[in-house]
């Protein structure tokens, strides 16, 4: 009884603890755990672009950004914003597939969304980017270039499908791979025309992974890609059996279960004609 | 009438066996020395033997009830009754210990030597249930010491050189006793190159380097009461593995323990000792020796132990009552790191074992009755709570690709019983007797990753959620024993439920490069397995004994399908002359072709063979020093061949020409 009482005790210190703790109002950094990639700047607002890794590359990219006031040095809370990735090519120029940018919930300050680079940057031809935001009814626009460079590893694909339709596919997830059973993701874009690239719909991506400096071994029971209602990406389960470098040979189905594009792996067949890549 | 057989060497070769079967013959007599912990002057074992200075694995392989799987010239792995490490309990002095080597590299054998080595106690099934759930029985290696006596100091020195391989054996022995205080000390080194099969035709990557040192030491807290400490290293250094794809650098046990025991606590107790112990083993296994791999590896495992038991044997009227509680905490971890052939790619890694910590704790209790002067009979009976956890959670999630949802422990209840009815009267013993028996499956059947079996060439994969397997198993022997003539029949038979053996699963990749697929741990509904062995010992002549044994086992699953390593038909003889203090010996061995081989494991037909061994010995005397000089041929018309149980068919040595010189001081 001495016992349970003295644990009794015990108990209710450490849950009253627990509670004076949050209590407390700390002030929170809505960056914390992000990363600076760049600030843009027009004559009134500083605009802070985030990420996770604090820089851009080739294929999806998760954004967040704030705007700041630049007399005030207070953060805008109520903008409305739109973004345009452009590539500027020698010949030519072109978009890239984006989301719309929202406000993050949960913060007071931070917008997101996100942008797929197809391509990166080379000596000759760079992306820039366009943030135009309305404030209290008032439009403004800010315009620089941003660095994009070459993933080393392939974490976006663009073909053309026997539907002679241009699709590009970015990998989303795993972004931290784990040798474990891994939520895959990645998003299935059409090139409508060269600004227009939106989200395909009741597609199907068949997944294989493989490594081919293991004799292209590969693992079990991963399950395909199909789009999630929520957010429109394609979900699926990806199995690592250990760490090192994987190819992810892919198939694109249609809603009809047609491929579009891509092999299956066999003895004869090394890989799929479209594949993503990671390593860790 | 614990019917465990004592093999010490005794047993075999030489006509030893004679005088082993009449010291252990009497019932009572088996048990008491079972309790008898400190026996002064036992006798060395590898005194002996016709080759003192021979491998643990070469005077284990003598027993007709051990066959050994050879991957190499150095740590063969004992089977006992048919059945490998999984299926048996294999400790020392009491003390279990588990290999950290997921290709079986390091059976707990290869951690003590010869030299001090006092016996080998063979129980067979059930009857070795004492020291934890088994199958198809145990083995304890009992090491040598001298115990409370006036022997003061002696010093030993022992060498030895084979002609093949090259191998360097120096060794030295430091004793000192008196009535309260002993402690025996043992050094040895070897060294082997090479070996040479028979027509010289040299086996790459047989060398090892070994050494090990081991030290006992007891002292008296009174008149009754004891306490004794004990501590073995043994290291090995670039050990080859001409059957596998990798070699060993690295292959280092560090074993203590500290027992305390108190005779005579009453009446009625005659003995209790407990004794906690631990042991670590590094493992390191590598191809760096290897000019043409796929891929360079790395696998090194790691294997701790924490363990006691506790141990009391009671004398009630008629029963002779044994008690042991014991408990060991193991912790086995083992990774693979492969190197791409791509200096731009990330090394690929993985667990092999992921970090399983299993907890045993078991009660032994056994029962031995005098029935009268001829009858006894023998009940055993034991239960275990068997408890597996993986502790790394970048393993459970690798097993969890094979099976989602898996939970990091498991937790299994092992029941044993046995009996065993004795006769003995006149020259004539007969034993009957039956058990049951359940084992958990192995750290590799449950929770293995993509272990490479170079002998069937297929990965496996473990399964954590396999069931208990379950034995059911008879025995029976008869024995005469006269002045000149000395005959042993033995037979055992165990019916194997839910046996746990690697199937080939199509739908999986396999892992190594150049395997032929993955096979995964399954059971099946059953498995028979009979062994059976004759034994005979002859005296001709004063001087001249002749002893022969004959083995025959058979393997089945419940399709009738050949189980792997089986071991077929298989003799052995030989002849013995010994006037003084000079013996002489002739010995023939050889098996039948092996006809019921398992294809699916990988194993083809092995051609039968014999081959003869020749040696000789003389002790000479000097003062006080006694010089032992032992002289010897194995496999003297070279014939190359190797055994059923010889991994991917490696042959064994050739022509073998051995000295071994042992010096003493007292």
């Amino acid at each position: 009884m001495k016992f349970i009482r003295a644990f009794a005790i015990f108990c209710l210190a450490i849950l009253t603890s627990c509670s004076t703790d949050s209590d407390e109002i700390t002030p929170v950094n809505e960056v914390a755990d992000l990363v600076k990639i760049q600030t843009m700047e027009n004559d009134t607002h500083l605009v802070e672009l985030y990420s996770s890794i604090g820089q851009l590359e080739q294929g999806y990219n998760k954004i967040s950004l704030r705007i700041k006031n630049k007399i005030g040095e207070e953060f805008i809370n109520n903008a409305t914003i739109e973004w345009k990735p452009i590539m500027h090519m020698e010949a030519t120029q072109h978009s890239c597939p984006v989301s719309d940018v929202t406000k993050t919930p949960g913060t007071e300050s931070l917008y997101e969304g996100f942008i797929v680079f197809q391509m990166a940057e080379n000596q000759t031809e760079y992306w820039t980017l366009t943030l135009n935001y309305a404030i209290n009814g008032v439009d403004y626009t800010v315009t620089e270039t941003i660095n994009v460079p070459a993933s080393t590893r392939r974490r976006v694909t663009v073909f053309t499908g026997t539907d002679d339709i241009k699709y590009i596919l970015a990998l989303i997830d795993p972004s931290e791979p784990e040798v474990a059973t891994n939520d895959m993701s990645v998003g299935v874009f059409k090139m409508e025309n060269m600004m227009t690239f939106p989200i395909v719909n009741s597609y199907k991506v068949k997944i294989d992974p493989r490594m081919p400096s293991m004799g292209n071994h590969s693992s079990p029971n991963n399950v395909d890609l199909t789009q999630s209602s929520a957010d429109k990406f394609y979900h699926g389960k990806l199995n690592l059996t250990m760490t090192g470098y994987w190819k992810i040979n892919l198939q694109l189905e249609n809603a009809l279960g047609e491929v579009v594009k891509g092999e299956p792996v066999s003895d004869t067949n090394e890989a799929s004609s479209i594949f993503l890549e990671l390593e860790f | 009438m614990k019917k465990i057989i004592y093999t010490a060497i005794s047993l075999l070769l030489m006509n030893s066996m004679l005088h082993a079967q009449e010291k252990y013959r009497d019932t009572t007599e088996v048990v008491s020395i079972k309790e008898i912990i400190l026996i002064g002057g036992h006798p060395q074992v590898h005194q002996k033997e016709p080759k003192p200075l021979g491998s643990i694995d070469e005077y284990l392989e003598t027993s007709a009830r051990i066959n050994m799987i050879k991957r190499g010239a150095y740590a063969w792995e004992p089977m006992l009754n048919g059945m490998a490490t999984e299926r048996t309990v294999i400790t020392i002095d009491g003390m279990r210990i588990f290999g950290a080597c997921t290709d079986k590299m390091d059976p707990i054998t290869s951690y003590v030597e010869i030299s001090n080595l006092s016996e080998a106690a063979i129980s067979s099934g059930q009857q070795g249930a004492e020291n934890g759930a088994t199958i198809g029985g145990s083995i304890d290696l009992k090491r040598r010491k001298t115990g409370f006596n006036e022997t003061g100091w002696k010093v030993g020195v022992n060498t030895g050189g084979e002609s093949n391989g090259e191998q360097k054996i120096a060794g030295a022995d430091l004793q000192y006793a008196n009535n309260s205080f002993y402690v025996n000390t043992d050094i040895m080194y070897r060294d082997a190159g090479n070996y040479e099969a028979g027509g010289n035709r040299e086996v790459l990557y047989s060398q090892f380097t070994k050494y090990n040192l081991s030290a006992i030491s007891g002292f008296k807290l009174s008149e009754n009461q004891a306490i004794e400490g004990s501590f073995i290293y043994d290291e090995v250094n670039d050990v080859g593995y001409p059957a596998l794809p990798m070699d060993v650098s690295l292959a280092r046990a560090i074993i203590g323990s500290v027992k305390y025991e108190h005779h005579q606590l009453s009446e009625n107790i005659e003995h209790w000792e407990t004794k906690v112990y631990f042991n670590t083993i590094t493992h390191q296994m590598d191809d760096s020796k290897r000019p043409d791999v796929p891929i360079r590896m790395d696998m090194p495992g790691w294997s701790d132990t924490y363990g006691f038991y506790s141990k009391v044997n009671m004398s009630l009227d008629k029963h002779k009552l044994t008690a042991n509680l014991n408990s060991f905490y193991n912790k086995s971890l083992a990774e693979m790191t492969m190197f791409p052939n791509d200096p731009n790619e990330n090394d690929m890694f993985m667990l092999t074992w992921p970090d399983v910590r299993t907890l045993y704790t078991g009660l032994y209790l056994e029962d031995v009755i005098a029935l009268n002067e001829h009858y006894s009979l023998q009940l055993t009976g034991s239960l275990g709570r068997h408890y597996n956890k993986v502790a790394s959670t970048f393993g459970l999630q690798s097993l969890q690709i094979f099976y989602p949802g898996l939970t990091e422990s498991k937790q299994r209840y092992l029941k044993s019983f046995s009996t065993t009815g004795r006769l003995h009267k006149k020259n004539m013993e007969y034993t009957l007797g039956m058990g049951y028996g359940e084992r958990a499956p192995s750290v590799s059947e449950g929770y293995g990753f993509y272990l490479f079996n170079s002998f069937d060439g297929f990965d496996y994969i473990g399964d954590p959620n396999l069931s208990n397997e379950k034995s059911v198993e008879m025995n029976a022997s008869i024995g005469f024993e006269n002045k000149k003539w000395n005959v042993k029949i033995t037979g055992s038979y165990f019916h194997i439920m839910d046996y746990i053996i690697g199937k080939p699963d199509l739908s999986l990749s396999q892992m190594t490069i150049g395997a032929n697929g993955v096979k995964v741990y399954e059971q099946l509904e059953y498995a028979s397995l009979f062994n059976s062995d004759i034994s005979i010992g002859y005296s001709l002549h004063k001087n001249w004994n002749w002893n022969g044994k004959l083995v025959f086992n058979y393997g089945r699953d419940n399709n009738n399908i050949n189980l792997p390593l089986v071991q077929p038909l298989s003799y052995q003889t030989s002849l013995q002359f010994r006037k003084g203090l000079f013996s002489i010996e002739t010995e023939l061995e050889g098996a039948t072709k092996q006809l019921n081989f398992s294809p699916e494991f990988g194993e083809n037909e092995t051609a039968a063979y014999a081959i003869v061994n020749l040696s000789a010995s003389r002790t000479l005397f000097l003062n006080q020093q006694k010089m032992t000089v032992k002289l010897g041929a194995e496999n003297i018309f070279d014939t190359y061949y190797s055994t059923f149980s010889d991994w991917n068919n490696i042959p064994r040595r050739g022509r073998n020409l051995f000295v071994n010189l042992s010096y003493v001081i007292q």
